[in-house]
């Protein structure tokens, strides 16, 4: 039996030739040091691979079209046997992926494996890392729910702050002038044709560079980067104590990969697939349109700037992030790799950690979003039924105070808390700010009876 | 991998463009290209353009009705529904649009796009407190459309309004493509 085999790989090796480069790839020298900070780049490629399957599953039942795309996502979550768990795979492989992405550029960037000989594996990788957010956003919109059909206007109004170019831009994202079929379309297109096809090629082209250029070794302090030494010290390097790829690093890789995977699964099965909004019915308009997780802190971002600076930071901002990474191994790509030696590139590496998760958690918890659900002030908060104090309670509620300020842990978080203001503001400023209005505050002069004015500061005075 | 052919010298792949009608081999290289091109440019242009027909059609501005005058009571702003003249066959529910309508005195109308002027959100109406609210960013506005608070760069769009033969119509402009 084994001879058998033996023979069909012979024939098969003297007709194809393959089994020789295969191994060669496979066993090609990689520096004894790089341990388990090097596992994203399979890591990815796992979650890659898995999203493939699952979407190419998945888009044997999704259909692509405006009117119908909403009732086949129900049918496959809710009806196809197998479709639930599925749609929740696709998911967290996505999720997987763009922080693997995440994970891969801190590292590579950490560690200075940008520099010189590899600033392409840099920029094929910068490259890798906006085309899988790509697929995330176009992947969300496939939902075709209300969430989708209003983050599309959502990015068209950004682009339409674009000089000259918006109205273009905007169409272009909409695919005409309104959201319809042709946005789903061209977006399922791009999702499942256009970008992986790009994908596909810059992964091919990044580990090709990989192998070409070799793993980058492990930093050390003092070891500077020349580019007329560096391939020459790496080649020794290698040959004196290089490792082969397969079996030595590439166990590590695996084991990763089945964490990953196994992950996965669990929070798949645990967790299940993004909810569904409502239908994608622009005239229902009681939406509160959100990005998934990887995209709330540019959500946030975009809710907490000052007013002023938001046409440049719209315009700008994503501009300069592709300009910066994209700038890195052209600003430094020889000298100092090791983090201890680089204080200004990890100073910008702690500075994105922070920044990115602050604006996380201020984009999970919406501070500034008016709480439509807020809960009327009791009997109780008020502290009387009836005269002035609690007349100014109810003008409080029906004029829609509530919304963003809080008294006693009932309503929003968009103003002051005025659960003490009668400590704070006399009777003056209360009716002063109230007709004015300020920064994020209507001014109520036009809105607001005399009676209803002096029993609204009657009831705020009260609150001590 | 590095060196895979064995550091052979290659000839030029490109055509030496003094020679190409001189040399029958620089002449060839100059057809294969020019060829390649062409095939190239046959293979794309076509779907390119088919993908950004929408940039060739003319837009649709239509008149839609919103219901009969009588429906609307003078000083309230109500949300009003209709479908996008804009639309495919197949667009199903996406189709649909509102607007928020208000009546003037003297039979005059003003309409509202429902997109907020900060990002496109949808502004809900809150007629006791007689303000716009956008859920996204807390842009508020007053019932007239203007900025009463919050990020919105402008005031709230507004379609053109006009009576005929008793109903109301709206003239339905693109709004999430016009600054």
């Amino acid at each position: 039996m084994m001879e058998l085999l033996k023979k069909l790989g012979a024939w098969l090796e003297e007709r194809t030739g393959l089994y020789e480069p295969i191994m060669h790839m496979l066993t090609h020298l990689v520096p004894p040091g790089s341990k388990w900070y090097y596992v994203f780049g399979t890591a990815i490629m796992t979650s890659f691979i898995i999203q493939v399957i699952t979407g190419i599953a998945l888009s044997t039942l999704y259909v692509p079209s405006a009117g119908q795309a909403y009732m086949t996502v129900q049918y496959i979550t809710h009806e196809a046997p197998f479709g639930n768990l599925l749609r929740a795979i696709h998911y967290f492989g996505a999720s997987a992926m763009i922080l693997f992405v995440g994970c891969h550029a801190i590292r590579t960037y950490v560690m200075g494996a940008f520099k010189y000989p590899r600033e392409l594996n840099w920029l094929t990788g910068v490259a890798l890392l906006f085309l899988t957010v790509a697929m995330g956003f176009t992947g969300q919109v496939l939902r075709w729910d209300q969430n989708s059909v209003w983050t599309i206007a959502v990015g068209a109004e950004q682009a339409l702050r674009a000089p000259f170019i918006g109205p273009y831009a905007a169409q272009i994202l909409l695919s005409g002038t309104s959201v319809g079929s042709a946005t789903l379309s061209h977006f399922f297109a791009c999702h499942v044709f256009i970008f992986p096809a790009i994908l596909i090629l810059a992964i091919v082209l990044h580990v090709y560079l990989v192998l070409h250029h070799g793993i980058s070794e492990p930093p050390v302090v003092g070891e500077l980067v020349d580019p007329k030494t560096y391939k020459t010290k790496y080649e020794a390097m290698l040959k004196k104590e290089g490792k082969p790829f397969w079996p030595d690093a590439a166990w590590r890789d695996i084991v990763f990969s089945t964490l990953v995977v196994i992950g996965v699964v669990i929070c798949a099965v645990a967790f299940g697939p993004p909810q569904v909004d409502r239908p994608p019915d622009p005239s229902l308009v009681n939406a509160q349109p959100k990005p998934d997780w990887y995209l709330l802190w540019y959500f946030a971002l975009l809710a907490l700037l000052p007013h002023a600076a938001e046409d440049w930071v719209i315009l700008g901002f994503p501009i300069f992030i592709v300009l910066g990474m994209l700038s890195a191994p052209f600003i430094s790509n020889k000298g100092e790799r090791s983090p201890k030696r680089r204080p200004w590139a990890m100073a910008i590496v702690i500075f994105v950690i922070t920044f990115v998760g602050a604006l996380t958690v201020a984009g999970v918890t919406e501070p500034w979003t008016p709480n439509f659900e807020a809960k009327a002030l009791t009997p109780e908060i008020i502290g009387a039924k009836s005269g002035p104090i609690f007349d100014g309670a109810q003008t409080f509620d029906t004029k829609g105070c509530l919304f963003c300020h809080t008294i006693s842990g009932h309503g929003g978080q968009r103003g002051p808390d005025l659960t003490d203001v009668g400590k704070r503001l006399t009777h003056e400023q209360l009716t002063i700010r109230i007709v004015n209005g300020g920064y994020n505050m209507p001014a109520y002069a036009g809105n607001i009876s005399a009676k209803e004015l002096a029993d609204l500061t009657t009831f705020l005075e009260s609150r001590k | 991998m590095t060196n895979g052919c064995g550091g052979h010298k290659y000839p030029n792949p490109l055509p030496d463009w003094k020679k190409v009608f001189v040399s029958r081999e620089e002449f060839l290289k100059m057809l294969s290209l020019v060829l390649g091109g062409v095939i190239g440019a046959v293979a794309t242009i076509p779907g390119v353009a088919f993908m950004l027909n929408y940039l060739f059609v003319p837009k649709k501005i239509e008149w839609v009705n919103v219901g009969p005058i009588e429906k609307f009571k003078e000083h309230e702003t109500v949300e009003v529904g209709f479908h996008d003249p804009n639309t495919l066959p197949w667009d199903g529910v996406s189709g649909h649009r509102s607007a928020w309508l208000r009546r003037l005195p003297d039979d005059k109308f003003t309409a509202f796009a429902t997109n907020c002027t900060h990002l496109g959100c949808p502004v809900r109406w809150e007629s006791k407190a007689d303000l716009f609210l956008c859920p996204c960013h807390g842009g508020v506005y007053y019932s007239n459309g203007d900025v009463a608070a919050g990020p919105p760069p402008q005031p709230l769009h507004q379609y053109p309004v006009r009576i005929v033969d008793g109903d109301v119509q709206l003239k339905v402009t693109p709004v999430l493509i016009e600054s």
